[in-house]
């Protein structure tokens, strides 16, 4: 479904991806994991043009989305995504944060995006903060309405850039739970986290990288339990 | 203190010398209100013109321009800006004209940077969001990033405003009465320095005042706003 082919990007004269190669299947839930600064989040913000890679290519759905004839726009409506920090709109309800996209783009009325809004606020178990404003809400209560907003559109693939970290502890598992449920649902998911418990309970195959490069790729059991890499080693004897 | 009645009187009354205060008084808040409107609109168009860039990521034709015409209006003395308006765009005429244009133009320069500030002050993660939701910059511009921008937008506005009304006290360098020339004109006439500057002084500290109340009561009504 998405195929990354040779994917590097440079901010100035620091080279923060180094050739991409990978392809993530429909229906898969794939986690990016590694040391900070290793790429993951620019190689995740690359997949929906947040960040203009240098070279490479990517196709998603055999759509060359690097090819200027791409409508950027359209490709960001089938391509959900969740950011660390929420960026909820704070000048609106929690209901007009999910109906904005929809209604503006002319793609639902408004009463068919309420519904729709409040079927996946339900889903995600904070409807009845619907009329209430984000500041109102615990980190927990924003990122599930986060994950709700990028759904409105009903993209085929869902991007998570560290859904969880800026979380109090005690809130982490409620999103988590959401995401290990809309993975269950079947939905494509690559998730860029640092929750490792996660990545081996819920992905289908974890990708660590470092350096701009995926150093090591494979099902989370063989991943996890027999490295093959010494770097992959060595970060997760930190981390584990 | 019969002294000070007699003073007041001799100053303000005799000649009705008072209605040459509230001429000017007229003038000064007649251009300071003319020119804000002017620099508003300009600002704004400025403001575009150099965001332009941003979207771009690379500097444009327009952002050029108008950064050329800000670093010109604020390198240079707001008073031989409005002599050279004066005298040699308008030729001596139109006076109060030139000095609306004058301030105008000073003033879009400053509200240009007051209204970029106010919108690159807006979390970059927002246009993110926006974008990233499939709407175009354009749209996220209009109905994510704007709202939350005039929150930083109008205070700011409020303070270039006050400066502005100072700012027209050099009219009299046009022979413009306004305020402050009106002043100095009683005192020509009077001999009397003390209270037609004080008394000059004291309006232009009483409307600030009124205005700078109402802006901060205004400033704290968007932060309530917020808090819901």
């Amino acid at each position: 479904m998405i195929d990354v082919k040779n994917l590097h990007k440079s901010f100035g004269d620091l080279k923060v991806l180094m050739g991409i190669n990978t392809q993530i299947n429909r229906g898969e839930c794939v986690c990016v994991i590694g040391p900070s600064g290793s790429g993951k989040s620019t190689f995740l913000r690359c997949l929906n043009l947040l960040e203009k890679p240098n070279e490479g290519k990517i196709f998603i759905e055999g759509k060359d989305i690097l090819n200027t004839a791409c409508n950027v726009d359209r490709l960001r409506m089938d391509v959900g995504m969740v950011f660390q920090h929420f960026n909820l709109f704070p000048h609106m309800t929690i209901l007009e944060n999910l109906t904005l996209a929809p209604v503006k783009l002319k793609l639902m009325t408004e009463d068919e995006a309420k519904a729709k809004a409040m079927e996946l606020l339900t889903r995600v178990g904070v409807a009845d903060k619907a009329d209430s404003y984000s500041g109102k809400l615990s980190g927990g209560q924003k990122q599930r309405v986060a994950i709700a907003r990028a759904l409105t559109l009903s993209p085929k693939v869902m991007l998570f850039d560290e859904p969880t970290s800026a979380l109090d502890p005690e809130m982490v598992g409620e999103v988590l739970e959401v995401m290990k449920q809309l993975a269950k649902e079947g939905m494509t998911m690559i998730v860029v986290t640092h929750e490792m418990g996660f990545a081996r309970e819920v992905s289908d195959r974890v990708l660590f990288m470092d350096g701009g490069f995926i150093a090591e790729e494979g099902k989370p059991e063989e991943l996890f339990d027999h490295p093959q890499n010494d770097r992959t080693k060595s970060f997760l004897s930190k981390v584990l | 203190m019969t002294g000070f009645i007699n003073d007041f009187k001799f100053v303000f009354i005799d000649g009705n010398r008072y209605e040459f205060i509230l001429k000017g008084l007229g003038v000064t808040l007649g251009v300071s209100i003319a020119s804000v409107f002017v620099g508003v609109a300009l600002g704004l168009l400025l403001a575009i013109m150099k965001m332009t860039e941003v979207n771009r990521e690379k500097k444009t034709v327009l952002s050029v321009i108008a950064n050329i015409y800000i670093d010109i209006i604020r390198g240079t003395p707001s008073v031989l800006q409005l002599l050279i308006m004066y005298f040699l765009v308008f030729r001596s005429r139109l006076g109060i004209i030139a000095g609306i244009i004058s301030f105008g133009i000073n003033s879009g320069a400053y509200v240009a940077e007051i209204i970029r500030a106010g919108i690159m002050a807006v979390d970059q993660g927002q246009m993110e969001a926006g974008r990233s939701l499939g709407l175009p910059y354009k749209q996220t511009m209009r109905y994510v990033i704007i709202p939350q921008a005039v929150k930083n937008i109008l205070p700011a506005l409020g303070n270039e405003f006050i400066l502005l009304i100072k700012e027209t006290s050099i009219l009299g360098y046009i022979a413009i009465y306004d305020l402050t020339k009106a002043a100095s004109y009683i005192t020509s006439r009077t001999y009397k320095m003390f209270l037609p500057l004080i008394g000059c002084a004291v309006i232009y500290y009483i409307i600030i005042k009124c205005l700078s109340m109402g802006l901060a009561k205004f400033e704290r009504r968007l932060r309530e706003n917020d808090r819901r």
